[in-house]
């Protein structure tokens, strides 16, 4: 009978690594908390940079869980040491007893009613990028008709001691431009302003689609922070910021305003490091022994880490790791145990 | 009219509703690249002009974008048209077209 390996999250990171692990004659005992399997991906309509649908990478993946056991609605009651092993106690009332565990609980969007200057919450057209993709995927939410000039704020939630996140948050601004133009594809007379701190396109090709809606989109980028949006009795929206560029202040009647959420550590970061004692880092995502050589290894035996559990990473960056994280649980597997 | 001692200022804040206007669209049609700016600032670092004088093509773009044609006259007139700033932009924007264009679309000759 092959052996057990815990993963602990099917977002992108489980599930690719669920699959990796199985291909690797592994018997992988996947836990999800949600009702479905996916995370985050199954809310997302497009991926950046070339608006390939997110279902195209995750009907797949969901549906190659041969070989998997995976359970969902269910959550991890405790972990406790037994000799080499763990002990894992599930809400189902099952338990494993396995030698490796895969942490793959990713991260928390971040909550955008905790910046109250923006009206999240308060406002009915000041709206998240999650509800935007929800909107793109399946015409939830509000309806705006006469939508003329709609707003993105970068870093909400993210670069922002306040808030309780230093980090930068990564995807937000190729994720800000994607939307960009997929709104003015929506709306094509609607002018559209990006309000960013730094553009941090980083990725492949994720400039060309920076060149591509300032140029083809006309998406207009403004230097600055967004410092408070108020509403008028129409129902408009005020936003005001400073063109840090020119030195002036602006101040723009808009009709919808995007705030693009980062990415914060998952609100299961913390009981499960206790359960398992390691530690998480200053920025509250789980640390792994070297965040150059070894992202994927925890400082105890037979814990590992995979995707945005460590900090914020794209798609692509979080599958690779999943690859890496089952091949790094082989290695510790084959090595012999020590007695 | 009595002196009080107090005055207006006209506000700072920049009207950008009013961006929107036939002469940006007209000057983006004759030279697209206008909205490929990264405000870098390599032009108004190589400038020549610059060193001396007011201008700095990248505040003449943001300018024009932001409907403040009036305040790059003032900047536009020291341009020698030596095209170093050509040159230099990283977007490959062809600056001296561009110069070229705003003058003609704003008819700066004439003010």
């Amino acid at each position: 009978m092959s052996q057990n390996v815990v993963v602990i999250g099917g977002g992108p990171a489980g599930l690719e690594a669920s699959r990796s692990l199985r291909d690797l004659g592994y018997t992988p005992i996947l836990i999800e908390k949600e009702p479905v399997l996916g995370g985050h991906l199954a809310r997302w309509d497009r991926l950046f940079p070339d608006g390939v649908e997110a279902r195209s990478f995750l009907d797949p993946m969901v549906a190659d869980l041969d070989g998997i056991k995976y359970f969902t609605d269910t959550e991890v009651s405790s972990i406790n040491r037994l000799k080499d092993t763990w002990v894992v106690k599930l809400s189902n009332g099952l338990s494993a007893q396995v030698r490796a565990i895969l942490l793959t609980t990713g991260f928390d969007l971040f909550k955008a009613e905790k910046k109250e200057e923006y009206g999240y919450g308060i406002y009915e057209r000041v709206i998240t990028n999650a509800d935007l993709e929800d909107w793109f995927k399946s015409g939830a939410g509000p309806q705006f008709d006469n939508v003329n000039v709609i707003g993105f704020v970068h870093c909400v939630g993210s670069r922002d001691e306040k808030a309780g996140n230093r980090q930068c948050s990564k995807v937000c601004c190729v994720t800000a431009v994607k939307q960009a133009c997929e709104i003015k594809e929506k709306f094509p007379g609607a002018t559209v302003y990006c309000f960013y701190m730094d553009l941090r396109m980083f990725g492949r090709r994720y400039e060309d689609l920076y060149l591509k809606a300032q140029k083809d989109y006309g998406i207009r980028f403004v230097r600055g922070r967004v410092s408070e949006v108020s509403e008028d009795l129409d129902g408009h929206l005020f936003v005001k910021a400073e063109d840090t560029l020119f030195g002036k202040p602006m101040k723009i009647k808009m009709d919808m305003l995007v705030l693009m959420a980062g990415m914060a550590p998952s609100a299961s970061t913390q009981p499960l490091a206790r359960m398992v004692n390691i530690q998480t880092g200053e920025d509250g995502f789980f640390l792994p022994q070297s965040i150059i050589g070894k992202p994927c290894t925890s400082s105890r035996e037979g814990i590992f880490f995979a995707g945005a559990a460590t900090g914020p990473k794209t798609l692509p960056e979080t599958l690779s790791e999943a690859a890496s994280a089952a091949l790094a649980i082989d290695r510790f597997l084959k090595t012999p145990q020590k007695r | 009219m009595i002196d009080f001692g107090y005055g207006l200022t006209p506000s700072a804040t920049l009207k950008i509703e009013n961006v929107d206007n036939p002469l940006f669209a007209e000057l983006h049609r004759r030279e697209p690249d206008v909205s490929k700016c990264i405000a870098c600032g390599s032009c108004a670092a190589s400038c020549s002009a610059g060193v001396f004088t007011q201008m700095n093509l990248r505040k003449v773009i943001l300018s024009l974008q932001r409907g403040r044609e009036k305040e790059t006259l003032p900047m536009l007139q020291h341009c020698m048209l030596c095209g170093k700033c050509l040159l230099v932009c990283p977007r490959g924007i062809n600056t001296r077209h561009l110069i070229l264009s705003i003058g003609k679309v704003y008819k700066l000759e004439d003010k």
